[in-house]
């Protein structure tokens, strides 16, 4: 399963989770990642690298940040890019997901972008392909949303450099979050040793400590001298049983508020992946306050996904 | 018997050809000569070409070097440019990417500029195309002038450096690198695939 997404050489062939992969293919994603956003002053925002292959988004799942980013990422690339309505698609008729996958393979595309409601679809997918198609999961399920973590990494060390004496905090919905769970993983990889999850028990999973956080149910306790907070969204459409009271009651219990961000370190960055429900789990002020840097994070976003497409990308003729 | 003493002289030249040719690359490869033919050469050229108030940019890595020096010796008020090929080279759909890639520093504002392209040594004319494709992403400049330290025969595409330190020929399986950046030096490799 891990050995997936690497080739026979040990490069990315997919990217579909944190999981597995080391220090040194998390570090030159970033690293190329910080070489494409020099890009933004150039007067053509577009490179040839992706020239002549053929990129397929195709979303089981509403997204607007990462499906357009991913689409702005490809054509940078000067890649062709074919967004699927899915809702309009054959799908809708009863096509199973690995018939629809074939058609488009039949149309010659060179990479799939896959959101999917349900866990694990991008590694179905990946096993399922021609060996020359790269896959990169854009959230599959509860599982992972890899491409989020990296250009969440990629803002922390744009404001921190480094990553092993940072304190972050996760708060929210860590029950129902891929982003939070791909985030763990990827600051456990880069060295951060102090992670920190906040939720009420009820969202948080059962022996969540195993992924090597600390779990704190009170917020305050929690954001004591914080460099990162992560805020995470309710996400009510996974909710199937009665988690919450009310929204009003998250807020007072665990919103982000001008009074518990005092408790962080002065310096400390408010990060959030989108769509903010601003007065549910965060105040509206620091959402668009001076510590958030929740804009910087989508402008990142294309820079990441277009580092991570022209690792992933195969070169002609390789299909190991 | 004639052929053989045919074949025997001409060895015997080539070989005394190879010592001359050798000799003549560990005089003519020398550093500090090649820095001073390169700053010569360009101070013609850019006097010829009358470049107004230009802008230097390096190429990653040994260009960057190189530059470094032309920079100071040609008092280039601007600061130097850096650029980094690898998002335009013409064989990524064949190697994949560059993972040693940095960010290249150029100035927002190339438009009608005149620019000094500085590269360490110039071979297949694929590298300098790359570069130029990516100043043309910045802006069209008015005029860019070329300079290497080091030009060897292998051009594939019709490019040619303006000003060179030294210009000599290198078999087909050898391979010429600058090494530095302090202090700077020159390797020759054989490769055996070429």
């Amino acid at each position: 399963m891990i050995d997936l997404q690497l080739n026979s050489e040990g490069k990315l062939k997919h990217f579909l989770t944190i999981e597995g992969l080391n220090k040194e293919i998390l570090t030159e994603i970033l690293d190329v990642a910080e070489s494409f956003s020099s890009m933004s002053s150039q007067r053509v925002k577009k490179v040839p690298l992706l020239r002549g292959r053929t990129i397929v988004n195709l979303f089981f799942e509403n997204s607007t940040r990462t499906r357009t980013t991913f689409e702005l990422a490809a054509t940078r690339l000067s890649a062709d890019v074919l967004s699927i309505n899915i809702a309009a698609s054959a799908t809708s008729k009863g096509e199973s997901l690995l018939d629809t996958i074939n058609n488009l393979e039949a149309m010659f595309v060179d990479m799939f972008v896959v959101r999917h409601g349900i866990s694990g679809a991008g590694h179905f997918i990946a096993q399922h392909t021609a060996p020359h198609i790269s896959v990169i999961n854009a959230g599959d399920g509860q599982h992972a949303h890899p491409t989020q973590a990296m250009l969440d990494m990629f803002t922390i060390r744009q404001y921190k450099q480094k990553f092993d004496h940072l304190k972050v905090a996760i708060i929210g919905d860590i029950l129902h979050s891929r982003v939070a769970r791909s985030q763990i993983r990827a600051l456990n990889t880069l060295g951060v040793k102090d992670v920190r999850v906040i939720a009420p028990k009820t969202l948080l999973p059962q022996f969540v400590e195993n992924l090597g956080v600390t779990s704190f149910n009170d917020i305050e306790e929690g954001l004591v001298g914080s460099d990162v907070i992560i805020m995470l969204r309710l996400q009510k459409e996974r909710m199937t049983s009665a988690l919450l009271p009310t929204e009003r009651e998250y807020f007072k219990c665990f919103g982000l508020t001008e009074k518990r961000l005092k408790l962080a370190n002065p310096d400390a960055i408010v990060m959030h992946p989108g769509p903010i429900n601003r007065g549910v789990e965060i105040e509206s002020s620091i959402a668009d306050g001076p510590q958030s840097v929740i804009l910087q994070q989508v402008t990142n976003g294309v820079a990441v996904r277009m580092a991570i497409m022209s690792l992933v990308i195969q070169p002609k003729g390789n299909v190991s | 018997m004639q052929n053989g003493i045919f074949i025997f002289n001409r060895l015997i030249l080539d070989l005394s050809l190879l010592g001359f040719y050798a000799k003549m690359k560990k005089n003519i490869l020398k550093i500090p000569s090649l820095l001073d033919n390169l700053e010569t050469d360009l101070k013609i050229v850019l006097a010829l070409r009358k470049l107004k108030e230009p802008l230097m940019i390096g190429i990653h890595n040994g260009g960057v070097w190189v530059a470094e020096q032309m920079h100071q010796r040609l008092k280039i008020k601007e600061p130097l440019g850096v650029m980094d090929i690898s998002f335009y080279r013409d064989d990524f759909s064949q190697i994949g990417m560059n993972p040693k890639v940095k960010p290249s520093k150029l100035p927002a504002h190339m438009e009608g500029r005149d620019i000094i392209l500085i590269d360490d040594v110039f071979y297949t004319g694929r590298t300098i195309r790359a570069a130029l494709n990516e100043i043309f992403d910045y802006g069209r400049p008015n005029q860019v002038v070329l300079g290497v330290l080091i030009e060897r025969d292998g051009r594939q595409i019709p490019i040619k450096p303006d000003c060179a330190g030294c210009t000599f020929r290198l078999p087909v399986g050898q391979r010429i690198k600058l090494t530095g950046p302090s202090p700077l030096g020159i390797e020759i490799k054989t490769f055996n695939n070429e």
